[in-house]
């Protein structure tokens, strides 16, 4: 009890501001707008004046709103003549059906430069990324639901719910204002996509009021667009019919392990080994991808990456190479056909490893870049612009969201603590590091297992930087658990119902911990939170090369399993994951701040909003 | 003499090195040695049990102090002692039987007296394994006004002064060691079978279909399961390799080769894997008196996930892992740390220990984990199963009073 106190106390503020309001900033960080990560405070301030000043002002008449849209269509056209050919622009229209006259009625306001501007510019900004998103979803597949950014115009225009009597009037206004702009200027206008990059600049320029506008879609998305958030199901192994798709598509060889696990059949099952000679040798067949994806491709195969933070910056450093190398080939558009590339490029990795949920963020963020990239810029800017991209999204969601968290974390150790820590968690390891260099006096203890070993890995690290180190292996936590005082435990993901999905045996760990009563402090980089539940460590894990399980290195008098393929009635299961029920953990370090994991739900949906426009 | 003596030394070598692995083994051959202990000692005409005792004593002194952590040895000492008091016992009633009753009384009530504030149960128990005086209500009013009648035999030597005035002498003397003889070869055949005694209670405790976790490697679990499987019970294993011996690997290895279907996994995966899991069963190295367990360490760990999950957590355990001590600070003080090479090769660190930036590492790995009676939900015994809170009477079956601390008495009687 005593131990959680403090937490709490330091939580309080920030977590409150995190969950529902923009904070002004609780971190340095932030004030000189490095990191995109808080929201910036003043966007709020108008944000709440838009939502409910505006509506008052809406010009009431139909009529009067799509003369405005008309006049604006007719200089944007002149302003950014370039790169529509308005064949195009009419196919998606159709196709589009509905959103586009969205479109029309929010664009309108730019032009008029009116009170009622700021809400609506938001919500072209909005409708357009709608637009790309329903084109995505496609090809993101397995990715999901945080298509947040579609709720804002959705919400304005179906939502009936919606209390206040003038947000309904502004919703009736914008369906005439459509109706009648896609009778009338239709052609000029529309093609949600192309007008919609038109309409990018602005949107650059106030931010605040994109902002602004999510917010406002967020708070009552309607309930069409609750579904959509759902997070799409997984690929389930146990499906003959999809696995064959799968197969069919598949770059890599996977044999089927002959000792398969039942309890496992919804998860991939092959036989190790052999597939990364067999890439090896396919390396100059595989036209499609990239070399720098491929040879990420290969060492996640290899395990010679490994690690969340690892994996997500080798892979978008690698996509960042593609894109660099990149080019449109003729009668394509950019955002098309990157979009489609990037898929390729993860579908391949999905079939060198799984990939982690960091990296199903990561890519997420980075589709949604392409999407938004405005129409006008040229190729090279737009890849310059898509690099810099992820260049800032390494920077500010793990470099320096790291840094974040190791500055509110290493206020949770005292000296005389005697620390532990499971596996290796480059976030834990800063940690230590930097109390160490505060010239804090305390010991770590450092549990490993078999039989990835990454502790020992972490162990060499620190006992290097000169750390007084204790190390042993997962069996003996509970006996070494006497003399701990804090857990720091990494993740590799937060899903939203507070359960920490991370390296197989912190569940122990924390478990352990907790019946000792010992606080676990779990350290995760916000953009590793998803908003996916799961109760249990078998409906959703990775399971890794069996055969691993029956060598122990260097002890070689352990070899009773060396046959074990031939033994029919054996099976090894190396889990890769496992799930650490919300109760065992005391609190979560993100960059947000210290938050329990009840809190998590919260910094997943804020999160996500924010994506959109960071 | 001198061959009791290399005998007794070969095994005092042996527990000290821990040559010998695990309980069963360890225990029986303690139980042979202290057989040759009892058939080469040279009985006194009188005082012969106090003698035998004493003599035993002496070595399970040492015995037990070669390796306290192997409780084993305490526990099958006590248990020889336990079986001199009980022959001299019988023999005594027995020769004294036909001549005077009220010797009989006198004898047989110092030793419920001298038992009774200690640990009623244990001589309860005492009383009801001879046949002799069977624990009757009698008996039990018999005893008070006795008791107190007769102070002067208080004594923990009391019934061998009991004794001292029975008849012919050194006839009974070459009958109390072959008694006793007999009993501990009975004993060394207990220990031998408990695995089969324990087995045939599998099929009561496993249904088809079960889904059965356990860790690293016991015979007791192994014979258990197989003798479920030979029922025509089909059902599924989960072995957790047991790091830092993987003994798990071989259990794996056997359940597999007698046509269990049998997955191993990783001891971090325990806890993932036991929300699947039907039922634990886990063998121990030794069971206390207030039922908790000193097991292979990590079985805290699984105890512990078992209970979130209301897992049933089942301890297998012969009756020579009963010990009748109770435990305090068990992790520390009934733990033993092995070679930190099991886990770091030797030699691995070496490099950075050089360095000068004051870095030191430690490397704990200990043998065993206690596993408090809380977490456990059944002890499963070559007498069938019983609970937690139950051990306690059960333990006082197999030991006598007086010999529960087996150290300090010699000390301070010869």
């Amino acid at each position: 009890m005593d131990a959680r106190r403090p937490p709490r106390a330091v939580i309080d503020p920030k977590v409150r501001t995190v969950g529902f309001f923009t904070p002004p900033d609780p971190i340095q960080f932030d004030s000189n707008s490095l990191s995109p990560v808080m929201i910036p405070p003043p966007c709020h301030s108008s944000e709440n004046l838009d939502l409910h000043s505006p509506p008052s002002v809406t010009p009431p008449s139909g009529d009067e709103s799509v003369s405005v849209t008309g006049s604006y269509n007719g200089s944007s056209s002149e302003l950014f003549p370039a790169p529509m050919s308005p064949a195009l622009s009419q196919k998606i229209v159709a196709g589009d059906g509905g959103v586009g006259g969205g479109i029309v009625a929010s664009s309108f306001p730019r032009g008029g430069g009116v009170p009622v501007c700021k809400l609506t510019t938001v919500s072209v900004v909005n409708t357009d990324s709608f637009a790309f998103d329903e084109r995505d979803k496609p090809n993101k597949g397995g990715g999901s639901s945080m298509e947040v950014k579609d709720q804002a115009m959705n919400s304005k225009q179906k939502n009936e719910k919606s209390s206040k009597a003038e947000r309904r009037a502004l919703q009736e206004a914008q369906r005439a204002a459509k109706a009648e702009g896609n009778k009338a200027t239709g052609t000029v206008t529309s093609g949600n996509l192309k007008s919609a990059k038109a309409t990018k600049p602005p949107q650059k320029v106030d931010n605040t009021s994109v902002a602004a506008s999510e917010k406002k879609g967020v708070d009552r998305p309607s309930e069409k667009d609750r579904k959509k958030d759902v997070p799409h199901p997984r690929m389930q192994y146990d499906d003959k019919s999809r696995v064959e798709k799968a197969k069919r598509r598949a770059v890599v060889n996977h044999t089927e392990s002959r000792n398969r696990v039942e309890l496992f059949r919804h998860l991939p099952q092959y036989e190790h080994g052999s597939q990364l000679p067999d890439l090896e040798a396919k390396f100059f067949q595989l036209e499609p991808v990239h070399p720098s994806v491929y040879k990420v491709g290969l060492q996640y195969l290899s395990g010679d990456i490994s690690g969340g933070n690892a994996r997500c910056i080798a892979m978008l450093q690698a996509f960042q190479d593609a894109i660099k190398d990149y080019t449109v080939p003729p009668e394509k558009t950019l955002v098309r056909d990157l979009t489609a590339k990037i898929s390729s490029y993860v579908s391949f990795l999905i079939e060198c490893r799984p990939l982690s949920i960091s990296m199903g963020n990561a890519i997420r963020f980075l589709k949604s870049q392409i999407a938004k990239l405005p129409l006008t810029l040229s190729e090279s800017e737009s890849k310059t612009s898509l690099q810099s991209d992820i260049e800032r999204f390494i920077y500010e969601k793990i470099i320096l969201a790291d840094k974040v968290i190791v500055e509110h974390a290493v206020t949770k150790i005292r000296d005389g603590d005697v620390l532990l820590t499971y596996g290796s968690s480059s976030a834990v390891e800063m940690i230590l590091l930097r109390a160490h260099e505060l010239g804090k006096q305390f010991q770590v203890v450092v549990v490993d297992s078999r039989p990835s070993l990454k502790g020992k890995l972490l162990l060499r690290r620190l006992v290097e930087k000169g750390l007084t180190c204790t190390y042993t292996h997962i069996n003996a936590v509970s006996f070494i658990m006497h003399e701990v005082t804090r857990v720091f435990l990494g993740a590799s993901s937060v899903l939203s119902n507070g359960t920490v999905y991370s390296g197989v045996g912190t569940a122990s760990v924390a478990m352990v911990a907790h019946a000792f009563h010992v606080p676990v402090i779990v350290c995760c980089e916000a953009f590793k939170f998803h908003e996916r539940v799961q109760l249990d460590s078998i409906c959703s894990n990775e399971l890794g090369d069996p055969d691993v399980i029956s060598k122990v290195s260097g002890r070689g008098d352990v070899n009773h399993l060396d046959a074990w393929a031939n033994a029919e009635n054996l099976q090894l299961l190396n889990l890769i994951y496992d799930a650490t029920p919300s109760d065992y953990v005391s609190i979560i370090v993100t960059d947000y701040g210290m938050i329990p994991p009840t809190s998590v739900p919260v910094v997943v949906r804020e999160y996500s909003r924010e994506q959109v426009w960071i | 003499m001198p061959d009791v003596h290399t005998l007794v030394n070969e095994f005092l070598n042996q527990l000290k090195k821990r040559k010998i692995e695990g309980s069963q083994a360890t225990a029986k051959q303690a139980a042979e040695l202290l057989r040759s202990v009892i058939s080469q000692q040279r009985l006194p005409q009188t005082h012969q049990a106090t003698a035998l005792i004493s003599a035993v004593r002496a070595v399970g002194e040492k015995l037990i102090a070669a390796n306290p952590v192997e409780l084993a040895v305490g526990n099958i000492v006590r248990r020889v002692l336990h079986i001199i008091r009980e022959e001299d016992l019988s023999l005594a009633t027995a020769a004294i039987d036909g001549l005077e009753l009220s010797a009989v009384s006198d004898d047989e009530d110092d030793v419920e007296r001298d038992d009774y504030p200690v640990l009623s149960a244990a001589a309860v128990a005492a009383a009801a394994r001879s046949t002799l005086r069977p624990p009757s209500l009698q008996t039990l009013l018999e005893d008070t006004p006795i008791s107190a009648a007769i102070p002067h035999t208080s004594s923990s030597g009391g019934d061998s002064e009991g004794k001292s005035r029975s008849v012919d002498k050194s006839s009974r003397g070459r009958k109390l060691k072959h008694d006793v003889i007999e009993a501990v070869n009975e004993l060394i055949q207990d220990i031998s079978t408990c695995y089969e005694q324990i087995a045939e209670q599998a099929v009561e405790h496993i249904h088809q279909n079960e889904v059965i976790l356990t860790l690293g490697s016991s015979k007791t679990v192994l014979e258990f399961l197989c003798a479920a499987k030979e029922k025509k019970r089909s059902f599924k294993v989960f072995v957790a390799e047991g790091a830092p011996r993987y003994q798990g690997h071989l259990l794996a290895k056997e359940l597999a080769a007698r046509g269990l279907q049998t997955t191993v996994i990783t001891d971090s995966a325990v806890f993932a894997m036991i929300s699947r899991v039907n039922m634990v069963i886990v063998g121990a190295h030794a069971v206390m008196a207030n039922g908790g367990v000193i097991a292979p360490v990590g079985l805290n760990m699984v105890a512990l996930a078992a209970q979130r999950h209301a897992v049933p957590f089942v301890v297998l355990a012969g009756s020579h892992k009963l010990c009748p001590l109770y435990p305090h600070n068990p992790e520390v003080l009934l733990n033993e740390l092995r070679s930190p090479s099991e886990l770091l090769d030797f030699g691995e660190f070496s490099d950075c220990m050089d360095s000068a930036s004051g870095g030191s590492l430690h490397v704990v790995n200990p043998t065993f984990d206690y596993v408090p009676p809380k977490l456990v939900s059944l002890f499963i015994t070559d007498t069938g199963g019983h609970n937690p809170s139950y051990m306690y009477r059960l333990i006082a079956d197999y030991y006598s009073a007086d010999d529960l601390v087996v150290k300090r008495r010699p000390a301070t009687t010869s």
